[in-house]
């Protein structure tokens, strides 16, 4: 006689992070898996949740700029420009039209920073070491240009309600000491001897290739494609019922990209064009932010050219002159007592904005960044909520892995490109 | 382009007739307002009307009318706010309902109609206290596990209630009453209209 054998099979639940290379940030992601394919994953965010939206509520609104640097922190002007953007809606004021190419410029270079840091991760992720290392390349000169206008390498407060904080500055600063020779450091300083707006210039010359050369890396790799390929599939309907904006609703096959449909500052002015997938998986949306960044380097392009004639005719302003949102002139404000009051108040008291309510969105990097604000006429915000697109992005995390190996939610979570600064906030 | 606010509004309104309680055009953004009774058939005509069409549910929050005007509000204390676009038409609109019973407010779940506002609900009923009926999922969000309290309601401190520190006597984190003295470097202010014009 022979015992019934009975084995019962259950699923196994894995937790996967918050400490975890590959959650790019702190997420908890609760597994539940058959063998090794996911049956339901649970992300738990809020690991990283500051309060911004209720900590902006006791700050004025121009203390909160440096706060939205901080919610994505790999695309940090991108934040301020929604921000101000609502305040600016509020206010209804225009900035000059300087300052709309000088935002639209420094919009694409973000882009760009977002996309190389994506892009980097991505493959480290999927198992490519090398294109990490070329990315940081890249994202090291973009950095250099952030530092030269700003005086701060990612968390810049360059955007203003009503223009930008300062203008362009007329010269790129060089590397001063290197283990190198004379030559050597003459050589890394060949592109840094004229004006900022040269360096760019310079850099958008080189980039072409740049993204050429990641190509060459992954767009015809058999490793790359046998991970990317048909993983993470989402069908348009469906992506627009979860809410996915930016390159996941592109990746998909559908053409909206607020810089073209709803445009703002001067995206109407310029030529580009906007690449959408068609499959909906990994790759198509690789392939979708890959043209992203040449088109970016192609707004660039078309920025630097119009500020660099608008420079020769004597460079215009880049901030209003309205100085109960912008401050005076420096000079000004020393010699006379209406801008000495005017500054004073400002940034004590802060700008009041009048009642009511706004919601600005720009294309962000990863999709439809949002901020509504509401005003009750005070000098700070009442509410304001946040729309981050990675948010929505991760909520779709357990659809779009469901029924894939647990090697491939990595490469999920790679595609979605999230960061936690703004999912949590 | 997008259509105007007011060709949208006129269009919004010939679809929903009066369940509209109250409708508004500001800084180019149409805004209605409906009872919390009509939210989810609202919603379901919001979306399945051809001419309107808003097949991508972009935000939803709550708003805590409490302390608005330095306390000047005297309508519902609760409010549910939601940004709607249409892809396949290109507009925007905001929709506002106020939750009726400020003990407990309380909305219908819209996952039937856009499934993208799971985590937009779990997040507005973990920071307000905002309940939505239906909802199958309804836990805290972006607050630690074993939270208490709804930390964006007004009434709720800054600082919070509770602090973590490690006890290296009890080898564990501990959470204790907060040690922070809540203070204000920029005082609130509201001014009378005009104020300050030259």
């Amino acid at each position: 006689m022979t015992a019934a054998l009975s084995t019962e099979i259950r699923n196994y639940t894995i937790n996967f992070g918050p400490q975890h290379p590959a959650a790019h940030g702190v997420l908890r992601l609760v597994l539940e898996l058959d063998g090794e394919v996911v049956v339901r994953a649970d992300p738990h965010i809020g690991l990283l949740h500051r309060g911004t939206e209720k900590l902006a509520e006791t700050r004025t609104f121009l203390q909160s700029v440096p706060y939205m640097d901080r919610l994505d922190y790999m695309s940090m002007m991108l934040n301020e420009h929604a921000y101000v953007m609502a305040i600016e809606k509020l206010l209804s004021i225009e900035p000059p039209i300087r300052a709309q190419y000088i935002r639209v410029m420094f919009d694409e270079i973000t882009r760009i920073l977002n996309h190389l840091l994506w892009l980097g991760t991505h493959a480290l992720d999927v198992g490519a070491m090398t294109v990490l290392l070329y990315a940081f390349r890249e994202r090291e000169d973009l950095m250099d240009i952030y530092e030269a206008v700003t005086g701060a390498r990612m968390h810049a407060a360059y955007y203003r309600p009503g223009g930008v904080y300062r203008d362009l500055p007329d010269a790129m600063p060089q590397y001063q000491v290197s283990r190198k020779s004379e030559a050597g450091l003459r050589r890394i300083n060949e592109n840094r001897q004229g004006s900022v707006l040269d360096f760019i210039e310079d850099f958008s010359r080189r980039f072409f290739g740049y993204v050429d050369e990641y190509e060459t890396l992954l767009t015809d790799n058999r490793i790359w494609k046998q991970r990317t390929v048909g993983i993470g599939v989402i069908d348009p309907e469906r992506a627009k019922a979860l809410g996915f904006t930016g390159p996941m609703l592109r990746g998909s096959g559908i053409v909206w990209d607020l810089r073209k449909m709803q445009p703002y500052e001067v995206y109407d002015r310029l030529d580009f064009e906007i690449p959408v997938g068609r499959t909906g998986d990994s790759y198509d949306r690789y392939l979708v932010r890959i043209e992203e960044m040449r088109q970016s380097n192609r707004i660039i392009q078309q920025c630097v050219a119009w500020l660099k004639a608008d420079t020769a005719k004597g460079a215009g302003p880049v901030i209003c002159d309205n100085h109960k949102v912008a401050p005076p002139r420096r000079e000004a404000m020393k010699s006379n007592m209406e801008e000495l009051i005017h500054h004073f108040k400002l940034f004590t008291e802060g700008m009041h904005v009048p009642e009511g309510e706004a919601y600005a969105a720009v294309e962000h990097a990863k999709g439809e960044f949002g901020v509504y604000l509401v005003s009750d006429g005070a000098n700070k915000p009442y509410r304001m909520k946040l729309r981050a697109p990675g948010f929505s992005h991760l909520a779709g995390l357990d659809e779009l892995s469901r029924g894939h190996m647990i090697a491939d939610v990595v490469a999920i979570i790679g595609t979605l490109d999230i960061v936690f600064g703004d999912i949590d906030r | 382009m997008p259509l105007t606010p007011e060709v949208l509004l006129d269009r919004v309104i010939a679809a929903l007739g009066d369940k509209i309680l109250a409708h508004k055009i500001a800084c180019g953004e149409a805004t209605i307002e409906v009872a919390p009774a009509d939210w989810l058939a609202v919603c379901a005509t919001l979306r399945d009307t051809p001419a309107l069409a808003f097949d991508l549910m972009m935000d939803l929050c709550g708003v805590d009318y409490s302390a608005y005007k330095e306390g000047a509000w005297e309508g519902q204390r609760f409010a549910v706010v939601l940004h709607l676009l249409s892809v396949r038409r290109n507009h925007r609109l905001r929709v506002r309902a106020f939750c009726g019973d400020d003990e407990l407010p309380m909305l219908p779940s819209l996952m039937e109609i856009w499934p993208a506002v799971n985590w937009f609900e779990r997040e507005a009923f973990d920071l307000f206290g905002i309940i939505f009926e239906g909802h199958p999922d309804l836990r805290r969000i972006l607050t630690d596990y074993g939270f208490i309290g709804h930390p964006f309601r007004k009434d709720f401190p800054i600082s919070g209630h509770v602090e973590m520190r490690y006890d290296p006597e009890l080898k564990r984190v501990v959470y204790q009453p907060v040690s922070i003295d809540p203070r204000e470097v920029t005082p609130r202010i509201v001014r009378e209209d005009n104020y300050g014009a030259a």
